[in-house]
C-alpha cells in the first residue's frame, strides 16, 4: 500500500519539474522534440531507478550519524559523516552514469544510440541528485521504497518532459509575440502546466488516523483505473 | 574600471545583461526558480554561488592542462562538491535557519548548470585571472535575476522585504491594505516563479530585438 501512495505522490504530487523544479535546465535545452524527450525521459528514468536505492544504501551504512556503529561494531558508532553526503552521491551518480553508459554501450547497440548522447548529460542533472537528496532529507525508511521513490520521480520527469516537447512542437505553428518565442514561451507554459499540478495536491490528503489513512490509500488505487474526470471528483470528496 | 582591460571588463558586464546565464544561456534555472519565494534566501543563494563559481573556476583552470579530458567531469563534480560542502558547512553554524529553508538547494548548487557550463566552456581553456573574472560576472548575472525575481515575489506575495513588513500590516489594515489591498499569496507558490521570469525573459527580448528566437 506505502509503495503505491509514494508510487503516485512522486509522480504528481511532488513531480520533479512542476513542484520542486529539478532538472529544469535539460528540460528546457532537450524539449524541442518529442523524441529526443522521450530518449533523457527514459535514460532519466533509469538512472534514477539505480542511483537513489544506492545512495541510500550508502545513507543508512556510511553517511547518517551512528551508522557506522551498525556494521563495523559500536566504537565507530559515534561518527557522524553526514557532512560527506554530496560528495558521495555525486560521486556514485557519476560513476553509475558512466557504468551504465559502458554497459549499455557492450550489451545494447540500439539502446546506446538512442540513449547515449544523453547519458553525459545526466551526470549533470539536478533532478538525478536532486532524487537522492529528497531521499535523504525525507527519511525513506526501507530499500524498496527508496526504489519505488527512485523509480515514481523518473515518471514524473518524465511525463513533464514529455508534455512540454509535444506542446513546444505544436507552438511552432502559432503567432507567438516574437520577444516572447523560444525561451518565454516554454517557461510561461511550464508555469500553467504547474498549476494545473497543483490539483493533484489534494489526491492524497485525508484524515489523520489510522482508518482514514488506509482509506486514502485505496482511493488512490481505484483512481488508477478511473478516468480522469472521476479522479477530480474523487479529490473533492477526499478534501471535503 | 581602471583595474581591467576592456577585454576583462567585458567578462563581468556581459553577463549581466546581453549574455545572462538565466535568461539567455539558459543555465541555473532550478534553484532560481525553488528559492525566490523570500529575497533573504535569494540572496545567500546569489552568496554561495559566488564563492563555488569563483573559486571553482580558477581551481579548474590551474588544473586545466594536467585533467585527462574523459574524466574531466568527474574531476569537475569533486572541485564543486569540495566547495559546497564548505558552503553548506558554514551555512549551517552560522544561520542555521536558513539553511533549513533552502534545504536540498544548497547541495544542488553542485549539479548547478551554470557551474559545469562555465568550467566547460570557459575555465578549461582560459588562465585562471580570467576565469575568476568570468566565474564572478556570471555568478552576479545569476544573482541578478534571482534577486528580481525573489523581490517580486516577495513584495506581492508577502507584502514583506527581507522579512520587513512594506506594504503595512494586513491584519491590523494600516498602509495600503487600509484602502482594501491584498496579498497575493498565490505568488509564493512555485509556479508563479515561472511565469515571472518568463515575463523578464519577454521584458528584455523585448528591449534588445537581437536576442529574439525565431522558433
Amino acid at each position: 500500500m506505502e509503495h503505491i501512495e509514494l508510487f503516485f505522490k512522486s509522480i504528481f504530487i511532488d513531480n520533479m519539474v512542476f513542484a520542486t523544479f529539478l532538472g529544469m535546465c535539460s528540460y528546457l535545452a532537450v524539449s524541442k522534440k518529442v523524441s529526443t524527450a522521450v530518449g533523457l525521459g527514459a535514460a532519466v528514468i533509469f538512472v534514477l531507478a539505480i542511483t537513489v536505492p544506492l545512495n541510500w544504501l550508502l545513507d543508512q551504512y556510511l553517511l547518517q550519524p551512528g551508522a557506522l556503529g551498525k556494521w563495523l561494531g559500536a566504537e565507530y558508532a559515534d561518527y557522524d559523516l553526514s557532512f560527506l553526503s554530496f560528495i558521495m552521491f555525486i560521486a556514485t551518480i557519476a560513476t553509475m552514469v558512466q557504468l551504465v553508459e559502458i554497459v549499455v554501450e557492450k550489451f545494447s547497440p540500439s539502446l546506446y544510440n538512442s540513449l547515449g548522447i544523453f547519458l553525459p548529460l545526466i551526470a549533470v542533472n539536478c533532478a538525478i541528485l536532486g532524487g537522492s537528496l529528497f531521499m535523504q532529507s525525507r527519511e525513506i525508511p526501507t530499500l524498496g521504497l527508496a526504489t519505488t521513490y527512485g523509480i515514481g520521480s523518473g515518471i514524473g520527469w518524465f511525463l513533464a518532459i514529455l508534455a512540454i516537447a509535444a506542446i513546444r512542437e505544436k507552438i511552432r505553428y502559432s503567432n507567438v509575440p516574437p520577444a516572447l518565442r523560444g525561451l518565454g514561451i516554454t517557461f510561461i507554459i511550464t508555469g500553467l502546466m504547474a498549476i494545473g499540478f497543483m490539483s493533484f495536491g489534494g489526491m492524497l490528503t485525508g484524515g489523520d488516523d489510522e482508518g482514514a489513512k488506509e482509506e486514502k490509500t485505496a482511493q488512490v488505487e481505484k483512481k488508477v483505473v478511473d478516468d480522469n474526470e472521476k479522479e477530480m471528483a474523487n479529490n473533492i470528496k477526499v478534501n471535503e | 574600471m581602471g583595474l581591467l582591460s576592456k577585454k576583462d571588463a567585458a567578462l563581468i558586464k556581459d553577463p549581466l545583461a546581453d549574455n545572462n546565464p538565466i535568461t539567455i544561456q539558459v543555465l541555473g534555472i532550478c534553484s532560481a526558480l525553488a528559492i525566490t519565494a523570500q529575497l533573504e534566501a535569494a540572496i545567500v543563494m546569489s552568496f554561495s554561488v559566488l564563492f563555488v563559481l569563483g573559486i571553482g573556476n580558477v581551481v579548474i583552470s590551474l588544473m586545466r592542462n594536467i585533467i585527462p579530458s574523459k574524466i574531466r567531469i568527474i574531476v569537475q563534480l569533486i572541485v564543486v562538491a569540495a566547495l559546497v560542502i564548505i558552503v553548506d558547512q558554514v551555512l549551517k553554524a552560522f544561520a542555521y535557519e536558513l539553511s533549513k529553508t533552502l534545504s536540498v538547494f544548497v547541495g544542488l548548487i553542485i549539479t548547478n548548470c551554470i557551474i559545469m557550463g562555465r568550467f566547460e566552456a570557459f575555465a578549461l581553456g582560459n588562465g585562471p585571472w580570467r576565469s575568476f573574472l568570468d566565474g564572478i560576472g556570471n555568478a552576479a548575472g545569476y544573482g541578478v535575476i534571482l534577486i528580481i525575481v525573489a523581490f517580486f515575489r516577495e513584495l506581492l506575495g508577502a507584502g514583506t522585504l527581507l522579512g520587513f513588513p512594506v506594504l503595512g500590516d494586513p491584519i491590523e489594515k494600516t498602509g495600503l491594505y487600509a484602502f482594501g489591498y491584498e496579498n497575493n499569496g498565490f505568488m509564493l507558490l512555485a509556479p508563479m516563479a515561472l511565469i515571472v521570469v518568463g515575463i523578464i525573459i519577454w521584458i528584455q527580448r523585448t528591449k534588445n530585438k537581437a536576442l529574439v528566437e525565431d522558433h
